[in-house]
């Protein structure tokens, strides 16, 4: 499960409205909490796939790093990542299995259809290693 | 002593650590002594065949060591090593709505 305050999940989902028809993508701070997750605060990033954003998303290791400085001061840890799929249904695709190495984290997708967030759905990489890694669907709750 | 920073993802392979301290030269003999005190990162950062895997990014400083010496990159007490898996995706072989 993942717990999020409201401001911030709605934080994030405006976040793929502003950036449509462009995918935004962004990082989940927070704590573990036993086989779940709470998130205190986001971490809006920069989208590099300037070659294909309207599907396609990177974050730069580099403004991660920065982000992961800032949140450890603040007592927090990267628990998750979010990111939109613009006029795409809110499931995780085949590429975003493949490019997720982040396990136990959240992954977060909001659908945004015609410029407005639709629905936010939530995805835990399980698995103990590369090889045999998947998305389990998670519940997320709005605190 | 160099400062090597430990993903989220990691940490159970690495005594439950965020940070640990190695004595070492280069990135290279940084990784090699994590992975001494620490077997079970060894899959998770390397392939079969010793290489380090294509999403794992090895950042010194603020710096990606593949833009300086890779992992012959030199480091210093005052270092830090992050281990930052890649984050990436997107919505690309799904049918559009």
């Amino acid at each position: 499960m993942l717990k999020i305050g409201r401001s911030h999940y709605e934080a994030l989902r405006q976040h793929g409205e502003e950036t449509y028809p462009h995918e935004c993508c962004g990082v989940l701070l927070g704590r573990m909490d036993g086989d779940g997750r709470v998130v205190t605060s986001i971490a809006r990033c920069g989208n590099t796939r300037e070659d294909s954003p309207q599907n396609r998303y990177n974050i730069d290791p580099k403004e991660l790093i920065r982000i992961q400085r800032e949140a450890h001061e603040r007592g927090e840890d990267i628990v998750g990542f979010y990111h939109s799929h613009p006029d795409h249904p809110p499931r995780w695709s085949p590429t975003d299995l493949a490019e997720a190495h982040w396990l136990g984290c959240s992954y977060v997708i909001t659908s945004v259809e015609k410029g407005k967030a639709v629905t936010t759905n939530s995805f835990e990489l399980a698995g103990s290693d590369e090889n045999v890694k998947t998305f389990v669907d998670e519940k997320i709750e709005v605190v | 002593m160099t400062k090597i920073h430990i993903p989220t993802p990691l940490r159970q392979y690495a005594g439950k650590q965020a940070d640990i301290t190695v004595k070492a030269g280069t990135v290279a003999e940084a990784l090699s002594e994590l992975v001494s005190k620490h077997p079970d990162l060894r899959r998770h950062l390397y392939t079969e065949d010793g290489k380090l895997r294509s999403f794992v990014n090895v950042y010194l400083n603020d710096e990606d060591v593949r833009y300086l010496q890779k992992e012959a990159t030199p480091v210093k007490d005052s270092d830090t090593i992050s281990i930052v898996p890649s984050i990436a995706g997107g919505c690309s072989g799904l049918r559009i709505l």
